[in-house]
């Protein structure tokens, strides 16, 4: 939240870009740059979760790589702890991973399949070559248990397990450094509903055990919802809105947040009459070529001449509510822009 | 009879592990104009059944018994090649992954042309126009020139719409959808859900969609399958499954899942454990180890398969508790905690 005190900031990221180049031929000419990540700013405050969504392709997953410096930015800022961090050299950096940790999607690809469970968990200790009061071994049966594997598991190896528990496996490696931020993605989109559950509880509880501070990408809103303190949706490289949980979910004011969730099917058969809903039409442009101004305007239903021509910046609407729309939706009467208030 | 009647149709796959029984005594039925969900985890057998209605594992090392009877005619007894010429005219299929059933070498209308004029005795021009209409209905942009583009040109949503046309060219009177969108992102499902709605009411073709996501049968379902390891665990009318659900495992799955159209809940409820391996279901009533209320039924659940057993007016539950007990636990403590956790 912008206006968290100092102390309370664990994370701040300032008009953050990440340009792909694309190059060409032989000798490599650069013929563009897909935009994956294109100015965008959020703060992060200790003990909360921060909720990133938006569809395939839109940067969550370069966000994500971003924050914990596993990609370098092309310009802006990344702020970790009072540090900027942003082009720090791996060998400073190591030091910091400790406290910044990610897990992936994938809980097939993500864990060596030749390695013994405890061999993975116990990796990050002896990476960072941490002492511990009894032993490598016991710590990673400490944290085994603490992830609702049997300690008894540490000789097994991957493919020995199901789904869920191989992505216990990889949240226990996660966790062996007691890290300060925790950035999941998709942790549980390649789940079995029973078990996503199971994993989200498991995120939660952690949480309230540990400490944690996370920011959790997913595409599938009533995760995040249900997941997140807050909430930043992306599109196109771009953040176009983002606030509380309760604000963003009661009372979207951007129109792809409007129009994500009335996408969302909903299990309530007798429901899905009386839902309003709103089809965009297309599919999400490419971040090679994105359209200018609003990159919305392209499948927006509000969209006006303004939109194609002046990029709306994303300004506070309400208080921790923040929106990046020329016409917002549900907007306090005040906090509308001129251009929109113009037109009304 | 209904349009399509599938009477306890087995298929088990014999492997190095073992047998694998991944469909085990499924029987279900579908009028045309209507529409049937079938959902359950990965593994539960829901891809092998609708492989194995259009008589995809004929001739393959499966084994399969049981009635598949559609439109009056019976379809396990009947020769692989004669259920080949059924598909495409008769019934069809959309995939979930697109890339798998289209060819990379040939232009989307080229595929759609050669389906179409093996069911239909007419020119190249004729099939191209209609090629060209069924693009411009599933809503691609620009169908004549879009008509000769190659499957990688597509986006994955426009890939998904030209497989929907594809499958829709000969007007099937079957249709089976195997998760057409869990590839998707959600508006662009969204999009797919709506057209898939609006072309079988179009067409009054019967339609199975296959799922594990609750929140897409309930939109698109006039009954609902819940599947559990091969076997059909509770089969009912949307609003049976949605508002009486009487089994356990029907429970777990509701809870498990988090809805935007309820207040948040401070805590998921999800289903212990993880589904079976179909090599080694297990013995009496296969949700037994998952089941917080196995010991309801005095050892029975772990000894004795209960019976798929109708609770009311076409509603089937597969379980040892009576009905009485079932719908006191959903009343008084599913249902609340469902609502208020
Ligand atoms: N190393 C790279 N080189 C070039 N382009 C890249 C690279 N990594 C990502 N991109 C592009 O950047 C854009 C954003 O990718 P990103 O992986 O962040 O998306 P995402 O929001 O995580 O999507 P998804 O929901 O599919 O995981 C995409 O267009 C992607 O193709
Ligand atoms: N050709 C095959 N040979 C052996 N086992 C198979 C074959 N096809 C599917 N199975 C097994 O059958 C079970 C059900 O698979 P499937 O119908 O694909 O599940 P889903 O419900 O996810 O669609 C799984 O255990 C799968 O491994
Ligand atoms: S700025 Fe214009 S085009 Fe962009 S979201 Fe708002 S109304 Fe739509
Ligand atoms: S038979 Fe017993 S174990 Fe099986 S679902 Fe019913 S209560 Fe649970
Ligand atoms: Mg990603
Ligand atoms: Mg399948």
């Amino acid at each position: 939240m912008s206006e968290a005190s100092a102390d309370e900031l664990l994370l701040s990221v300032q008009n953050v870009e990440k340009h792909f180049p694309v190059t060409k031929g032989l000798l490599k000419r650069q013929v563009g740059a897909v935009k994956a990540v294109d100015g965008i700013s959020f703060d992060v405050v200790k003990g909360e979760t921060l909720g990133l969504v938006g569809e395939s392709g839109c940067g969550k997953s370069t966000t994500g790589r971003l924050v914990t410096r596993l990609l370098e930015p092309t310009a802006g800022k990344i702020i970790f702890e009072g540090e900027d961090i942003s082009h720090m050299s791996q060998g400073r950096l190591r030091p910091l991973r400790r406290d910044m940790q990610m897990i992936f999607q994938d809980p097939y690809s993500s864990l060596n399949p030749r390695h013994t469970v405890g061999a993975i968990v116990g990796a990050p200790f002896r990476i960072q070559g941490v002492r511990t009061e009894n032993g490598v071994k016991k710590a990673v049966q400490d944290i085994l248990e603490l992830v609702g594997l049997n300690p008894e598991h540490y000789n097994r190896y991957p493919h020995e397990f199901s789904g869920g528990q191989r992505q216990r496996i990889g949240i226990a490696r996660t966790l062996a450094l007691r890290p300060k931020l925790i950035i999941a993605d998709e942790p549980v989109s390649a789940l079995d509903v029973s078990i996503q559950a199971q994993v989200v509880n498991l995120l939660e509880d952690l949480q309230n055990e540990l400490d944690l501070t996370y920011v959790v990408i997913a595409h599938d809103l009533s995760v995040v919802r249900h997941i997140s303190d807050r909430v930043a949706v992306m599109y196109l490289g771009k953040i176009v809105e983002i606030a509380d949980r309760k604000l963003l979910y009661s009372s979207p004011m951007h129109p792809y947040t409007n129009a994500l969730l009335s996408a969302v099917p909903v299990p309530d058969p007798r429901g899905r009459a009386g839902r309003e809903r709103i089809r965009l039409t297309g599919d999400v442009p490419s971040p090679l070529n994105p359209p200018p101004a609003c990159r919305f305007h392209t499948r927006c239903w509000k969209a006006q001449d303004i939109c194609k021509q002046v990029e709306p910046p994303l300004e506070q609407l309400a208080s921790g509510h923040r929106v990046a729309c020329h016409f917002p939706e549900n907007a306090p009467q005040a906090a509308t822009t001129p251009a929109a208030t113009e037109d009304a | 009879m209904s349009f399509l009647d599938v009477k306890d149709l087995k298929i088990h796959f014999p492997t190095d592990d073992g047998l694998v029984k991944s469909v085990d005594g499924l029987s279900f039925s579908v009028e045309r104009g209507r529409t049937l969900g079938i959902v359950g985890e990965s593994g539960s057998g829901k891809s092998v059944t609708s492989l194995g209605v259009l008589g995809l594992h004929k001739g393959g090392r499966a084994r399969i018994s049981g009635e598949i009877w559609l439109d009056g005619e019976e379809l396990n007894g009947a020769t692989a090649e004669h259920v080949r010429g059924l598909r495409g005219k008769k019934m069809a299929m959309i995939f979930q992954d697109p890339l798998s059933s289209m060819h990379p070498y040939y232009s989307v209308g080229h595929q759609i042309i050669e389906a179409y004029r093996i069911h239909n005795d007419v020119s190249k021009q004729v099939a191209r126009k209609h090629a060209v209409d069924m693009l411009g209905r599933v809503g691609i942009p620009e169908p004549g020139r879009r008509v000769d583009s190659y499957p990688h040109e597509f986006s994955g949503g426009m890939r998904q719409r030209a497989m929907i046309a594809m499958a829709l060219s000969c007007d099937p009177e079957l249709l089976i959808a195997d998760e057409p969108t869990t590839a998707l992102d959600v508006t662009v499902q969204a999009q797919i859900l709506d057209l898939m709605r609006d072309l079988q009411s179009e067409f009054n073709s019967a339609l199975i969609i296959i799922t594990h996501d609750l929140g897409v049968v309930a939109e698109l379902s006039n009954d609902i399958l819940v599947m559990y390891a091969g076997r059909c665990v509770e089969y009912g009318s949307t609003d049976d499954i949605f508002y009486r659900p009487e089994h356990p495992y029907t429970w777990g799955l509701l809870g498990s899942m988090p809805r935007l159209d309820r207040e948040p809940t401070e805590r998921l409820m999800p289903i212990k454990g993880s589904p079976p391996s179909l090599i080694n279901v297990p013995q009496g009533c296969a949700f037994h180890p998952r089941c917080p209320f196995g010991e309801r039924t005095e050892g029975k659940a772990e000894t004795a398969a209960p019976a798929l057993t109708e609770t009311e007016g076409g509603h089937l539950v597969r379980c040892h508790m009576s009905r009485d007990e079932r719908r006191t636990l959903w009343e008084n403590e599913i249902k609340p905690a469902l609502e208020t956790s």
